[in-house]
């Protein structure tokens, strides 16, 4: 399989707060050492609670934000260290779609204009190839070429995210990052979008990184699943593997936390106690150790390898030698 | 477990863009609360589950809506009739009220034990300091480690679910028989939502309570609800049992929603889903305000609007291929 983006040793901190001098003095440890890859034609998944770090990884990897340290390859190139005028060119490959489909469309555009943008910036079409692309595209994400005179604010939440998906579609990209692209729909809209997304990849052989909190939505739709904690990753495993056998105790607490739409259905929840712990201060040894049941003495003091405990399962967690 | 808490009759909220333009949020709403039950409350944006809550806890006060038609009665008194004070007597004290945003619905400038001791002062002739001790000792039954120091904090010191279980602990404090939890769990996180609902589950059994749990996520009905109310574009489409329910849906929108519902562990790849979107409470379709987006649609689904009639033991359903 070939591998289309790779991660390795990423880390970002923001700074907060100042000293006397106004340098910063504290720092928000958002993605701590991140490191996976993603393969050709695969929907790789991110998944986590709020402040994981899961949408900072994202933006990593389209280069909105510039890691600390680590290197990121795209198409076997490393993207890390380039200016943003030199990754321009790579943003035609790597395209992204946004939670909220409101506020990713600017209300003063009409929707062809809005779609046909990226066209305008990539490739020197003229406008009445551009004009043409739209309106097929609008076809392609179940809207129609009627449409296109429109401004965003006449559409439904739902059809404004078929616009977003239209727009990352334009120049042909072989990524899409798509951060909570349904979160902000209602039930019977996710349905129609994720299968849309599901459509699209068959037919225009895309590869996506899926940043997502519902990990009822990320079981139907990835190929391979990481699990984000305080900006670390515990866990990344093929699909079937993290939810049959979940390894890591956060992964088995997430799994058993979500609500099950069948009232005949008996489980064993895992509750867990207290709070995610601030990424300021950053704990000594294994982030989850805190809220872990499992918890020993060493994982308060030693931060716990990556280990590929069976083939693609890799898991951080002292219990697992 | 048959006597009534709360009967809703044919209400009916609108709200008004002048004097005489108005849209209909919700329309022909009646249902019954048993004491002592959980009653979900489902549907999707914009169908008029806030609205229904709200209308019920008489909060549309500052806002252009106004119940124009029904009866809300609470332990056996009509609200839509009854005098201011008797309604701040009963809001907070007899029924009481937690919302989707714990941290907007706390006052931000006031230490937590000033808003809890407020409260509980309203309804009770405590004294600041047995109030105080009532606030602490209810803080402490939803699960806060560390009542005294939480009661000296401002709410942006907080946590997202420390700000829910300080919601919830408010909303205790003066024994309500009623309980509206309007989508309580929505802005957490999966592990701090399952804490939560635990939390609620254990309340409501000690204290004998009834809650009407208003949310759009079919996941969290099925584990706590005893009975559903589903309800489509301002209408209560559906109402049964909870294991009927989803076992044995009959409205079509049920049907759809229940399917669109990713599983875990089901294995699928591609959803059932409903096409098309709910329609516009401006301009709603004439017949059943479902017909637009149903799969079984027929004529006479589109020029005539069916009832919600029993279709089976405790179970509700408008729909003209049950009747």
């Amino acid at each position: 399989m070939e591998k289309i983006l790779s991660l390795k040793n990423v880390s970002k901190t923001f700074p907060v707060g100042k000293n006397l001098l106004g340098k910063p003095d504290k720092f928000v440890h958002a993605v701590n050492n991140v490191s996976f890859d993603v393969y050709k034609g695969e929907t790789f998944s991110i998944v986590g609670e709020s402040g994981c770090g899961k949408s900072t990884t994202g933006r990593l990897i389209n280069h909105l934000l510039t890691p600390d340290t680590g290197s990121i390859q795209f198409m076997g190139k490393e993207i890390s260290n380039l200016t943003q005028d030199q990754m321009r060119p790579m943003r035609k490959d790597m395209q992204m779609i946004f939670q909220d489909p409101a506020g990713s469309l600017n209300p003063r555009m009409r929707v062809e204009d809005l779609i046909a943008e990226p066209l305008l910036i990539h490739t020197n079409m003229s406008r009445e190839e551009r004009m043409k692309e739209v309106s097929e595209l609008l076809g392609i994400v179940g809207l129609s070429s009627k449409h296109a005179k429109r401004f965003p604010h006449e559409f439904s939440g739902g059809q404004k995210q078929r616009i977003g998906i239209a727009r990352a579609l334009t120049v042909k990209p072989k990524l899409i990052i798509a951060d909570e692209p349904i979160s902000a729909l209602d039930v019977s809209i996710q349905a129609q979008v994720l299968n849309l997304l599901h459509h699209l990849q068959e037919k225009f052989d895309l590869t996506y990184v899926f940043i997502s909190h519902d990990l009822s939505v990320v079981e139907m739709i990835s190929d391979r699943i990481a699990v984000m904690y305080l900006g670390f990753v515990v866990e990344t495993a093929p699909k079937e593997l993290l939810y049959k056998t979940p390894l890591h105790p956060y992964t088995q607490a997430l799994l058993s936390a979500v609500p099950i739409p069948d009232p005949d259905y008996q489980k064993e929840r895992i509750i867990l106690e207290g709070d995610i712990p601030s990424t300021i201060n950053l704990p000594k040894g294994c982030p989850f150790a805190a809220r872990c049941k499992m918890c020993r003495p060493e994982c308060l003091e030693q931060r716990p390898e990556t280990k590929e405990v069976e083939p693609g399962h890799f898991v951080s967690c002292h219990l697992y030698k | 477990m048959s006597e009534k808490l709360l009967k809703v009759k044919d209400l009916r909220t609108e709200f008004f863009s002048s004097k005489k333009s108005s849209v209909v949020a919700i329309d022909g709403v009646s249902f019954e609360l048993e004491k002592g039950e959980i009653v979900g409350l489902v549907g999707e944006s914009g169908c008029g589950k806030s609205v229904t809550s709200l209308s019920i806890m008489q909060l549309l006060k500052d806002t252009p809506g106004k119940v124009t038609n029904g009866e809300v009665i609470f332990e056996g008194k009509n609200l839509l009739t009854a005098t201011k004070k008797e309604i701040l007597d009963i809001r907070g004290g007899r029924m009481s009220m937690i919302f989707q945003e714990p941290m907007s619905s706390l006052n931000p400038s006031m230490r937590i034990d000033k808003q809890m001791i407020e409260g509980i002062r309203l309804h009770t002739d405590l004294s600041k300091e047995q109030a105080r001790e009532r606030a602490a000792k209810i803080l402490s039954q939803v699960g806060i480690p560390d009542p005294q120091r939480v009661l000296k904090n401002y709410p942006h010191q907080l946590s997202g679910g420390m700000s829910q279980r300080v919601m919830i602990a408010m909303a205790m404090s003066c024994d309500p028989q009623l309980l509206i939890a309007d989508e309580p769990t929505t802005a957490l996180d999966v592990t701090i939502q399952a804490q939560i609902l635990e939390l609620m589950k254990k309340i409501q059994k000690e204290q004998g309570m009834s809650i009407l749990l208003i949310t759009h996520d079919l996941g969290v009905v099925a584990e706590m609800c005893s009975r559903v109310i589903v309800m489509y574009a301002g209408k209560i489409v559906e109402e049964a049992p909870v294991k009927i329910l989803f076992g044995n849906p009959t409205h079509p929108y049920t049907q759809g929603l229940i399917a669109s519902v990713p599983k875990l562990g089901s294995g699928v790849k591609v959803l059932p889903s409903i096409p098309g979107s709910v329609p516009d409470l401006s301009s709603m379709p004439k017949g059943c305000r479902f017909a637009p987006r149903c799969k079984y649609a027929t004529d006479k689904c589109r020029e005539q609007e069916p009832e919600l009639l029993e279709v089976g033991a405790m179970q509700r359903c408008r729909c003209w291929l049950k009747q």
